[in-house]
């Protein structure tokens, strides 16, 4: 006779497209890997400690957090593991172990945890907590090895080890950037160079081709909102030919600024973090651009050689305005009309 | 064809899989007529039928058993010929309990269609077909059961130049409006006839989704000489098939936001439905039958079956061969928009395009992840809407300020909460939303 089947009531649309925000994580994560992969070969076992250390206590810090107020368990999300390894690839290879943690601690905690988790921070997790550290350690945060250097992969770039508090002698091969260089002595690096990495600076900072690579791929999948990095990079390529033109002996070339320092890593995959970035593409163009300006204002004005790390973290803190002045119009939105109606009379 | 060569649509949208394979090539048969039918009082938007008949009358099949209760009501005719053996509430797909008219089967009726007296239309009035239409018991056959005569009634001071025949059947693993095109399009060039005269329209526009290719030739084939009627080939993409979208597509106008197609001169009619109303001018038959698509992967023998109105699901699904044990979810409609089944005893109504069967394999019952503000909601939203920050408002029960953010324009399509990798029940919440609004305004209205 009649089988008893149980029939679930919920509720329209009954199709779901498959990928899921862990998914999206996931892949922003793999299109990270070229330039890991590219940080190992520059700076060798010293890269993989530093990226190691910062996942594992971003996992760790927001695991114990969910404990203690009893949320629920939100690694699997993957956001935790994206800015361990995104923070991890603005530091410097040097840089001693405990400050990565206490970085990813702040960056984890203090980011993204205290306002509420995943998607209800404002500014860019990792950033704040690069921002953290540039002000706590300033010096160890500046201070740079040479890729390669003559060093074997197994060789540690620093004192990887050193105790917390300790005063560590600097490392004994350091180097200045390419945008210190520009900054204080006026000495352009070669293209080439910048463009494949061979040059001196955070983890992943220094190939520009191979974080293009993951931007591209990125932005092909529709992981990243290609409206951000596009009008980052057209500002900054306006603004620095501009300086350029009006005094190529003060002011680098368009190049440079591009493929020079954090603006690659930040353009690609900071400013696009979908969290601290506008909601509209309007937002996203106005936001991008405006990154773009305060990059080549601070390389050029300020006191820093290196600018995108505040751009990006001002940016996100306009974007709640972007978001309300920039909201497209709707289907038959009546401002429309109204303006037809004007325009026939 | 070129990489410039693109078919025409509506902005934003979303790609689901169209899922018609099952049934697409499957020419409607007919079922046998039940023992028992249930025909709901209540089918469609507006007021109640009003009862003709009462308990222990014999009715012959199509004949008017009840008429309308208002402007915004439609007449209901026996499916069958048959006895009345109950007027009272029974379930409704909806639900609820329905107040209904139950007529048993007379078994031995040969239960054939008596056209005496063929219809003379084109020396009648527009507002005499109109009420003809209404008395026939029309309502949009694709699945919102709007009487169709209210759609047709163009008010004072207005007046259409396009009729939009909308044969665009956008959501996924329904084929009766593309297997109706194929083989009754004669019904609805005559039916398209007449909504000319009604409307005084020249201009038609068929809109077909390039899923529907053999539709789409064979209307183009059969366009009659003398009608200025054009097939248009476009893009599949859903919500094509919603009202404001096909216009977009089709005219690239866009009906101002609270206002109607008719504002902009264009009154939009479900290809299944006006074919019925052809139909009826041809034949003398009002709405008494309906096409059905039976699919999905629940359902051993999935079939475009002509259904008289009132039969009961289960009749229907035993007629496909019946369910698989693995069967959890049974829709009435398509799967963006359909509404799940809790009994199977209800029955099978004029506003009833498919019957989807879902299995363990489609339930996705998946946890939600914060918003990330990723955007892709924003991206597929046809209205133009912020579902993202709509969902927020929704959920910290904002709902005042989601008029800001004009949720009353939203069109329930359900693509925002398709989209979402972090599946948060967007239109879900818009629903509940937009009911709780519209009866504050009611509310306030009445004070």
């Amino acid at each position: 006779m009649e089988k008893k089947i149980e029939l679930l009531l919920s509720s329209s649309p009954f199709l779901k497209q498959q990928e899921d925000t862990p998914a999206v994580m996931r892949q922003v994560i793999y299109s990270l890997l070229p330039a890991a992969a590219g940080a190992l070969w520059f700076f060798g076992i010293s890269a993989l400690l530093i990226m190691l250390t910062a996942m594992l206590f971003a996992l760790l810090t927001e695991g114990v957090y969910n404990k203690l107020t009893g949320r629920a368990n939100t690694l699997r999300d993957g956001s935790a593991l994206l800015t361990g390894l995104l923070l991890a690839m603005t530091l410097p290879p040097g840089i001693p172990l405990w400050m990565v943690a206490l970085g990813t601690f702040f960056a984890i905690a203090i980011g993204k945890l205290i306002f509420g988790g995943l998607g209800s921070n404002i500014f860019n997790p990792a950033l704040v907590g690069r921002a953290f550290l540039q002000a706590s350690f300033p010096v160890t945060l500046t201070t740079w090895v040479a890729p390669g250097n003559g060093l074997s992969f197994m060789q540690w770039r620093s004192a990887a080890f050193t105790l917390p508090f300790v005063r560590e002698k600097v490392a004994a091969v350091s180097t200045a950037t390419p945008l210190s260089m520009m900054k204080f002595e006026g000495q352009l690096t070669p293209f080439k160079a910048l463009f494949l990495g061979n040059s001196a600076g955070s983890l992943g900072e220094t190939s520009a081709l191979l974080l293009l690579l993951g931007g591209i791929y990125m932005a092909a999948r529709h992981y990243i909102n290609w409206r951000i990095p596009t009008a980052l990079f057209a500002t900054v390529i306006v603004t620095a030919s501009a300086l350029h033109w009006l005094n190529p002996e003060t002011y680098a070339p368009f190049w440079f600024h591009l493929f020079s320092g954090g603006l690659m890593l930040g353009a690609l995959f900071m400013a696009t973090d979908p969290v601290t970035s506008p909601v509209t593409h309007r937002g996203c163009w106005l936001f991008g651009a405006g990154i773009g300006l305060l990059v080549v204002v601070i390389r050029t004005f300020g006191g820093l050689p290196e600018g995108v790390m505040y751009a990006i973290l001002l940016m996100n803190g306009v974007s709640p305005l972007l978001n309300r002045i920039a909201q497209p119009p709707i289907y038959g939105d009546p401002a429309k009309f109204k303006k037809n109606e004007a325009h026939n009379e | 064809m070129g990489l410039f060569n693109t078919l025409p649509t509506f902005q934003r949208g979303i790609h689901p899989g169209d899922f018609k394979d099952l049934t697409r090539h499957l020419p409607i048969e007919r079922m046998p007529f039940s023992a028992e039918l249930t025909i709901p009082l209540s089918q469609h938007l507006g007021a109640p039928s009003k009862p003709r008949v009462k308990v222990g009358d014999t009715v012959q099949r199509g004949q008017l058993i009840a008429e309308p209760g208002g402007f915004v009501s439609i007449g209901q005719h026996a499916p069958v010929t048959g006895t009345v053996t109950a007027i009272e509430p029974r379930p409704h797909p909806t639900g609820r309990m329905v107040e209904s008219i139950i007529i048993a089967t007379d078994p031995f009726s040969p239960q054939t269609f008596y056209n005496e007296h063929p219809m003379d239309w084109e020396a009648l009035s527009p507002r005499e077909l109109i009420s003809l239409i209404q008395h026939g018991g029309f309502v949009g056959l694709g699945g919102a059961a709007f009487p169709t005569h209210v759609k047709l009634s163009v008010p004072e001071g207005k007046h259409a130049r396009f009729l939009i025949v909308n044969g665009v059947e956008c959501e996924p693993y329904l084929t009766s409006d593309h297997r109706v095109m194929l083989e009754e399009y004669d019904d609805l060039f005559y039916g398209i006839r007449i909504l000319q005269k009604i409307l005084d329209v020249r201009q038609v526009y068929i809109g077909v989704e390039n899923n529907k290719e053999d539709a789409i030739e064979v209307l183009r084939n059969h366009v009659p000489d003398d009608m200025a009627c054009e097939v248009i080939a476009l893009e599949t993409k859903y919500p094509q098939g919603a009202e404001k979208m096909l216009i977009e597509a089709v005219l690239h106008r866009e009906v101002p936001s609270g206002k109607l197609p008719i504002d902009v001169e264009v009154v939009v009619n479900n290809s299944g439905t006006i074919t019925g109303i052809g139909h009826m001018f041809r034949f003398g038959q009002p709405l008494i039958e309906r096409v059905v698509t039976v699919t999905g992967p629940g359902i051993k023998r999935p079939a475009n079956v002509r259904v008289p109105i009132g039969t009961p699901l289960t009749e229907l699904l035993n007629f496909c061969g019946g369910i698989t044990d693995d069967t959890r979810q049974i829709l009435f409609g398509g799967p963006m928009m359909g509404a799940p089944q809790a009994r199977l005893d209800v029955p099978i109504l004029k506003g009833t395009s498919g019957i989807l069967c879902l299995t363990e394999n489609e339930i996705n019952v998946r946890e939600e992840y914060p918003c990330i503000r990723c955007l892709r909601c924003v991206d597929v939203c046809p209205v133009g809407l912020n579902p993202s920050r709509l969902g927020a408002l929704a959920k910290s029960r904002d709902y005042e300020h989601m008029l800001d953010f004009h949720v009353m324009d939203c069109v329930e399509c359900g693509s925002c909460s398709y989209i979402c990798p972090s599946n948060i029940p967007l239109v879900q919440r818009f629903r509940v939303a937009k009911g709780l609004l519209r009866e504050q305004q009611a509310r306030n209205k009445a004070s």
